[in-house]
């Protein structure tokens, strides 16, 4: 290329920036994104710094496909303990002091909710991905929440009704004595009765946390359930499930039903402890080559395989970004219309629809078998896909939602 | 719920009941001995499981090597600290001592975690009981964990082993004589600071020892000891500050009452053992076991 042409290019450039830049009107002339996430606790691995990292993926990929905003998206990744006081004031202060214009991630459903409210008083958009609690689309629904990835309604349909199809019509239930478990149960029976499936006992809940669930495996021992379900998150998931190994169920032939199932969880107790379980989860990073390729460019950032909260909050951030992109704004009210209504799809999300009554993000959802250490192909290689639930039937009909703006 | 169910709960508690005494147990010993409320007792706990996996991560050791070992190595741990810091606060208010034992067990599991999160990956980590050991064996009453019934025997064992040595061993005699009265003890040309640097040392190596044997019951992870350490105490105050029996009766008998409870109404299970403890403060405030202040 001619020195002179290259000139000619860069001074047009030069030139023409400012003027795509002033098209878009943006608060302090910039887009920020508040990662709001558990960077220290029982959470951090799952999402902390790998959804920071993703949300930054996503407005680095955002800027180059969109030469206006070339600069001009931040990120922010913010600590909330996981506690539902921490989550507010930090929310706040975020949106007050660094002006975010949008909120990111929330893993636990109090910290979730106790956003969302700020969220809702400050103007500012919130999407859940990792909190799971159907109340943010609910009772406690507003305006400028959206819920993304997973919710409490989407894990018990999913997994209820494939594990109860597949021959697992008797279960016993466990669950966490807090608003996330006792929704989880109350939706995992209602799945299981509706498909023909009966619980043998009444489901009983368990302190939280807890570490010892063998009053609870005898139990099951007596009750010969076909599935043992568990409704237990995290590290208490973890301890229920290397007990439940511990005494032999599965040899007793009770199988074992989990309500929300991270790979991280998998990873901390060894695939072969996890195998043959059943579970629903939105996305998983092998699950077809779009998936694959985007997981291979998170690895080289991050270090490690991404897990489905990590990709939620890519697909979360660039579904925001790019409804700015539509407003030509950041001025919430305006990106909310954008979002209302709007159908996309991405390598997380497929077939998806925001959902403009109670904004609930409809997507695929996948039924997933977990395979022993001797199935896995590769390092990683944790599910077995066994059905795609259709977006929309894989979450609660807007008839039952009790969602008002 | 029928009999035979509620009579496998029983059984069934005997393992938290194991955990429980060898705790109490470690807590009676050193408090009973040195005066010494060790905060630090569920941190020390959490460093055996740790210790033992983090011995299988780096030399590939198994269950067997790290049931000695690591008990050793956090034994020697509580020996460096007694002598490097605890030592220095005898003679002070108890709270000095409390804090301090406070503080160090938040920094101990931080630090954990550190180690766990950059070298292992993993906020919980992986620990099977041995081979000879993995499995079920079937009672005719109930079928039950190999590894569990290990638990319930090797508890039993090292608890009445410690019980003897204190009560019927001239070791046991220079212990109590060097916390009963240390200047007479001195006086009989015995180095009564050392004494009690290996009561300690020992009293915390019991916490070590049970975090080995619950690193394949439990996963190990940094915060393990935190919760357990809050009925421990419980333990220790219905039993009787001090006292080496009650704190290993009523360790087995908490950890029963705990099952039995979750069994019949789960939510209770946590806080049982605090109604208890009200109740036999009420009627005994010296604990169970334990003595009155004025008469020891």
């Amino acid at each position: 290329m001619h020195k002179k042409t290259l000139t000619a290019l860069l001074c047009a450039a030069l030139t023409a920036a400012p003027a795509l830049a002033q098209s878009v009107r943006l608060s302090d002339n910039a887009v920020k994104v508040g990662v709001l996430t558990d960077l220290s606790g029982v959470y951090s691995e799952l999402s902390g710094q790998g959804s920071v990292k993703a949300a930054q993926m996503a407005a680095a990929d955002f800027m180059a496909a969109n030469p206006a905003y070339r600069s001009r998206v931040q990120v922010v990744g913010v600590d909330h303990q996981n506690k539902a006081d921490v989550a507010s004031n930090k929310a706040a202060e975020m949106i007050d002091r660094q002006n975010v214009d949008m909120l990111v991630d929330m893993p636990t459903s109090s910290a979730a909710l106790a956003a969302s409210e700020v969220a809702k008083n400050k103007k500012v958009v919130a999407m859940v991905v990792t909190g799971g609690t159907t109340a943010l689309t609910n009772e406690k629904c507003n305006k400028y929440t959206f819920h993304y990835a997973y919710d409490n309604y989407m894990l018990a349909n999913g997994t209820g009704t494939a594990v109860t199809q597949r021959g697992g019509n008797s279960w016993y239930i466990i669950y966490p004595n807090y608003a996330f478990g006792q929704d989880l149960n109350r939706q995992m029976l209602a799945a299981i009765t509706e498909n023909k499936g009966r619980a043998v006992a009444p489901s009983d809940a368990t302190p939280f946390p807890n570490t010892d669930f063998s009053s609870y495996l005898l139990k099951a021992q007596s009750l010969r359930p076909k599935v043992f379900g568990t409704m237990q998150a995290g590290a208490d998931l973890v301890n229920v499930v290397k007990q439940y190994n511990e005494f032999g169920l599965k040899n007793q032939g009770i199988g074992l039903g989990i309500g929300l199932l991270f790979e991280t969880d998998v990873a901390a107790l060894g695939q072969d402890a996890f195998g043959g379980a059943l579970a629903t989860v939105p996305w998983f990073w092998n699950l077809d080559a779009r998936s694959r390729q985007w997981s291979a460019k998170f690895e080289k950032a991050f270090g490690k395989k991404p897990t489905w909260a990590q990709a939620g909050v890519y697909s979360a951030t660039m579904t925001y970004l790019q409804a700015v992109a539509r407003a030509k704004t950041d001025e919430s009210d305006a990106v909310v219309k954008a979002l209302e209504g709007y159908s996309f799809n991405d390598f997380f999300a497929r077939n998806a629809t925001i959902r403009p009554q109670d904004h609930r993000v409809l997507l695929d959802v996948h039924t997933v078998q977990v395979k022993t250490k001797a199935q896995a192909k590769e390092n990683g290689d944790i599910f077995t896909r066994l059905s795609t639930i259709p977006a929309a039937r894989a979450f609660m009909p807007l008839a039952e939602s009790k969602c008002k703006f | 719920m029928n009999t035979q169910l509620l009579l496998i709960q029983v059984f069934n508690g005997l393992v938290n009941g194991a955990f429980y005494a060898l705790l109490s147990l470690g807590l009676a010993v050193i408090f009973g001995m040195l005066r010494i409320v060790n905060f630090m007792h569920g941190a020390l706990y959490m460093l055996g499981a740790f210790t033992a996996f983090a011995l299988g991560q780096a030399f590939g050791l198994g269950f067997w090597p790290s049931l000695i070992l690591a008990p050793l190595i956090v034994g020697l741990i509580g020996v460096v600290l007694e002598w490097s810091l605890l030592s220095r606060l005898y003679g002070l208010e108890p709270s000095y001592n409390l804090l301090l034992t406070f503080g160090l067990t938040l920094l101990t599991q931080d630090l954990v975690k550190q180690v766990m999160l950059s070298q292992y990956a993993v906020s919980s980590a992986p620990y099977t009981p041995p081979a000879a050991l993995s499995g079920v064996v079937n009672l005719g009453f109930v079928v039950f964990p190999k590894y569990r019934l290990f638990v319930i025997g090797l508890a039993l064992v090292v608890c009445l082993v410690t019980w003897l040595v204190i009560e019927k061993t001239r070791v046991g005699a220079i212990i109590r004589a060097s916390t009963e009265n240390p200047n007479v003890t001195r006086a009989f040309g015995i180095d009564v600071g050392k004494w009690v640097t290996g009561v300690f040392g020992v009293g915390v190596g019991l916490a070590g020892l049970a975090g080995v044997l619950a690193a394949p019951i439990y996963s190990v992870e940094p915060y393990m000891g935190a919760e357990l350490i809050i009925t421990t105490f419980a333990v220790v105050v219905i039993g009787g500050m001090g006292s080496i029996l009650g704190s290993v009766v009523t360790g087995f008998a908490v950890g029963v009452l705990a099952a039995v409870g979750a069994a019949l109404y789960p939510p209770i299970a946590n806080t049982l053992v605090f109604i208890l403890m009200a109740l036999v403060l009420l009627v005994r405030p010296s604990g169970l076991f334990g003595l009155p202040e004025g008469a020891r």
